[in-house]
Order: C-alpha cells, then structure tokens, then sequence
C-alpha cells in the first residue's frame, strides 16, 4: 500500500505550479478535487480504445463500454459496501440524487401534514428539494437545530422526529462546520418512527470509510468530482425495495423495457433511474477513483487529514484575530474549517490569500439558512484533501499572518 | 512583504473610502430607495437616493454590509453622482460597468466619474468585479424603478 504523501503529489501535476507567481497551495477540497494522472489515464484509455454508448449495441466496443460503465457500477457498490450493484444508481452528482430521491419517493409518499426532518447545517441541494417538496404536498419542514459547539443536537432531533415525520434527510459530514453527524443514530430514530433516512455524504465518501448498511441508511448520495473523479457523475444509493417501488424519474431511453403506443413498462434497476444516454466515460472515471482511493486505504485517507486538522485547528482557533465556527476539538472535524479574521470581510481575505497562491473559498457555502442561525454573511473556508502537506497548512497560516498585516492599519484598527 | 500586488486593487484612496465611507446613512422619506444583493457571497446595499423635479440626485445615501471594495465603491459612486442628472447617472453607471468589464470609453467619461475610476484596477481581478458594481447597479435600478414608478402614475 502506498501511503508516502510525498509520493503522491507527483499524481496530480495540478498542484505543481506558480500562482501569482506564489506555489499552488489548493485548499478548496470541498468545492472540488484535483484529479490524479490515474484517473485521466482511464478517461483517455476509456475514449481511445473503448468509447461506445452502452447497452445498446452488439459490438465488440459497445460490448467494452457496457463492460467498463458496469464495472465501475461494480466498484462503487463495494466501495460503500451496498448489498448489489442495483442499488447503485449513476446521477449527475449529489443533487441530482436527492432531486431524484424527492421527485419520485417524496412525490409518491409525502402528504399533506406529513413532516419532513432535515438539519439547519445542510446544504442547499439537501434542502431545497424537501423544501420545494414540502411546499407542494403541503407537509411541514422541520429543521434540527445545533449545540452551541456546532454540532447536531441530537436532544432536538428526538423532539423533531415524531410519527408524522416520512423522510429524514442530513449530511453525513457538514461542508462547513466540519462536523460528522451520528447518522446511524439518527436512521434509526428515523426508522423508529417509520421515516425513511436520506443522507447526504458529498463531504464524507471522499474523506472516510462509508458503509451503507451499517449506517443502515435508505438513501445516500454523493458526487465524483469531490473525491478526485470528472465532474457530471454521482451516485444514489437506495435500498432495493425502495427503489423498485418508486416511479422513474425521467422517461427515455434505456430506462424502458417496452414501450407501446399509450403505454410502457420500466426496465429493472439500476436502469429504471439511468434515462438517455449516461456520462459512461465519468462512471469510468469514478471507478479509477475509487481504485486510487482504496489503493491508499481510505482509514489512511482519514488519518493524513487528521494529522493536518490537529495541526492546522488549534492554530487558528489559539489565534485571537480569527473566529473559527464550528467545533473547536480537532478530534471531531473533519478537514473542513470555516473561520473570518475578525474585522475583514471573506472576499478581501480570499482574494489576499489567492495572491499568495492559496486557494480557498469565500462565501456561504451554498448553507445560507445555517449561515443565518450563526448571524454570519459569509466565511472564509480551507478543505484538506489527501495531497495536501504540512508545507500547505504553513502556507496557509502564513499567508493569513500577511493578509492581517497588510489590512491591519485600514480594518483591525477600526474593530 | 509579498503582498506588494494587492496594492494594485487595494489602492489608498479604495482603503480610505472603505474606512470613512462617505454618505453610509439611510435617508428618511427618499424618493426612491433599492435593496440589491451579491448572491454569491450574501453583501447587501440599500440605497436611498432623492430626486427633486427635475430628476436631480440631491440627495444619497447607502447602507448595508460587505466587503472593502463593495463599501468603498458605493461611497465613491455616492460621491460622484451627487448633483448629476438621472441621465447622467445613468450614463456613468455605464461607463463604470464597461471600465470594470476591460471595455473601451473616453477618457473624459472616466473623469466623470472621480475616485471611482480608480477601480478600473478590478480588471485584473475578475472574481471581485462583483463586488465592485453592486452599489452601481443598486443606483441603475433605483433610478429606472423610479422613471418606472412615473410612467405607472401617469398611465
Ligand atoms: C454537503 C454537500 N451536499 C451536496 C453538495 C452538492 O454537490 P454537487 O454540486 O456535486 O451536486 C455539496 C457540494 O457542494 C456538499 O458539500
């Protein structure tokens, strides 16, 4: 097993160059992940030698292409250890899952008083659509609200989850506090109640070891392009006899068995939720991802970003000048930390980190109701992934130290 | 220290207008007021502006969140619109939105618009263009509501 960081980053020529003239130092891991030579490797191989649509033809390229989409399928299913490959559904990403999830489970079973239990931490693809939802069938959104440490408070969770809820939908990890959210508890206080438990794990597949059935939860969703595969491919995870009596979500081809004039009959799963063609060449992608990941364990993955968290965590949070929201114990974060230097705004300090070549993001991370409950705008936002070094997390603090210098006789003074 | 290219954007003038901006106050019984937001980071302007009848701004003041850039380029736009006509408000924030997008424009169009042709600088920061032209939209959409508002009454 290679588990040499160091080793590493000659996969991801990415990171290997000058930004304003500054060595890259790319800490926006939640936003995006950089892709290692392996996985480009398997697009390039996947269009050079086996591109065809899938499913559809009885030649040999059409024979490889449905070998490497179903193989990929194949992988993910052990990956998050689900039980069959039919549980494993190809989207666009996470929110095209929990779209997915909402317009045909929630359609079919939410109605009018129903509840709908999801948490104040979640993002705007985990909220919106049980928002709309709600809306439309009339049921009440419930949201369970945080300790005063940022974490999910587990006390008002039992007071939310009540025998009217029908769906229960929170991130697994947060993509702001940094928080992991106890979701086998949660499923089974969901279940308890006869709810369903959704969870979004955009923010956690990448970064730790995931297993559905142990969570026991009935969906799970996330996307390739934060754990180093293309962008335009994600997975819905559902559990069988859910999704086999759910409604398709978009009619066309390949989702179809027969189709008659005034009728038609869905194919079986995954299928029924895979209409038109299927970004094959990013399920491919994905799959030489997950060869990368487990390649290095993804117990080591966690462990290389704890290091760089224990490190990292303390710094800011001993630092009087800067607020970091969220938990301030590096033993319950993950690599994602949201903080301001108190009295700049985010923009000014993403734009004083960017000319020292450090990226990271600046904004309200697509949470603006969590934003609101921590009466904030917007935060500035680093997220570790596992080519990130100690050398990185330096750069960081040291970039932050100069960008308090340089604002320091305009703003600080002002505070 | 390294940081020497941020005095490119963060000029003096920028720092001291975001520092002491001028005109930060809301107006009481203005003619016409305008909340305009930055989506993607949530900065807020609420302008006021007072027009008398012969569509002169005598009168402006903004109030809102945000960052070093957005405050200070609507102090600056406060103070150069001040006594302008709508249409030549209107014709400034036009030059402005064409100075900040890299455009062509006439020098002694730029001089009308004072401090705030300083911020042509944002050219090379095209993440932070938005930042810079929200109080200058918050007055285009203030100013056409209003011309909006009239041709309602008459109708
Ligand atoms: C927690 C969480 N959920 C959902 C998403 C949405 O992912 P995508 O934009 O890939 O669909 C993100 C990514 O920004 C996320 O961080």
């Amino acid at each position: 097993m290679k588990t040499d960081i160091s080793d590493l980053r000659g996969d991801f020529p990415i990171l290997d160059q000058l930004v304003n003239d500054e060595p890259l130092t790319y800490l926006d891991n939640a936003a995006t992940a950089q892709k290692p030579n392996q996985v480009v490797a398997a697009l390039t191989h996947f269009y050079q030698t086996d591109n065809a649509n899938v499913h559809r033809g009885v030649h040999t390229l059409a024979e490889r292409a449905t070998a490497a989409y179903e193989d990929a399928r194949h992988k993910v299913t052990h990956f998050i250890k689900a039980a069959e490959p039919a549980e494993v559904i190809f989207t666009k990403g996470a929110t095209d899952s929990l779209n997915l999830v909402a317009s045909t489970y929630g359609e079919a079973n939410i109605e009018a008083g129903d509840e709908i239990v999801i948490s104040i931490m979640e993002h705007h693809s985990n909220l919106i659509p049980w928002q709309q939802l709600a809306l439309r069938k009339h049921a009440t959104l419930k949201y369970i609200e945080l300790t005063p440490t940022g974490e999910l408070d587990m006390g008002d969770a039992e007071t939310k989850i009540t025998d009217k809820t029908k769906i229960v939908a929170v991130a697994h990890a947060s993509n702001v506090m940094g928080t992991v959210n106890p979701i086998a508890a949660l499923t089974k206080m969901a279940h308890q109640h006869g709810a369903i438990m959704v969870c979004d794990g955009a923010q956690a597949v990448p970064h730790m070891p995931v297993d559905v059935q142990a969570l026991n939860v009935d969906f799970y969703a996330f996307s390739g392009h934060k754990m180093m595969a293309p962008t335009g491919i994600g997975v819905l995870y559902g559990k069988r006899d859910l999704l086999a009596a759910m409604p398709p979500y978009q009619f066309g081809g390949e989702m179809i068995n027969f189709v008659h004039r005034y009728e038609s009959t869905w194919n079986e799963l995954p299928w029924k939720f895979e209409a038109g063609t299927q970004n094959i060449a990013g399920a491919v992608g994905l799959g030489a991802a997950i060869d990368y990941l487990e390649n290095l364990g993804m117990s080591n993955v966690q462990a290389h970003e704890q290091q760089l968290v224990n490190s990292l965590l303390p710094q800011l949070t001993a630092d009087h000048q800067i607020e970091v929201y969220g938990p301030h114990d590096p033993a319950r974060h993950t690599g994602v930390i949201a903080f301001n230097i108190k009295g700049l705004h985010p923009h000014d300090v993403a734009t004083a980190l960017d000319m020292e070549g450090v990226a990271v993001r600046a904004g309200h991370h697509c949470a603006q109701p969590l934003m609101e409950t921590l009466g904030l705008v917007a935060t500035v936002r680093t997220s570790l992934y596992i080519y990130n070094t100690q050398d990185d997390v330096d750069r960081l603090i040291h970039a932050l130290n100069e960008t308090k210098e340089f604002f320091s006789h305009e703003l600080i003074k002002a505070e | 220290m390294s940081l020497s290219k941020l005095n490119s954007l963060y000029r003096e003038v920028i720092l001291d207008h975001a520092d002491h901006p001028h005109h930060k106050h809301a107006l009481t019984d203005a003619t016409t007021t305008m909340t305009v937001k930055n989506p993607t980071c949530g900065d807020v302007i609420n302008l006021d502006i007072d027009l008398n009848e012969d569509d002169v701004i005598t009168n402006i003041g903004f109030t809102g969140e945000g960052c070093t850039i957005s405050q200070s380029s609507a102090s600056m736009m406060s103070d150069a619109v001040l006594g302008k006509t709508k249409d030549e408000a209107l014709k400034m924030a036009k030059t402005f939105s064409d100075m900040v997008m890299g455009k062509q424009h006439d020098q002694a169009d730029l001089d009308e618009l004072d401090d705030a042709a300083i911020l042509s600088s944002i050219v090379s920061f095209p993440a932070r263009i938005k930042c810079a032209t929200l109080s200058w939209w918050a007055l285009q959409r203030a100013l056409l509501s209003s011309q909006q508002e009239e041709s309602d009454g008459e109708a």
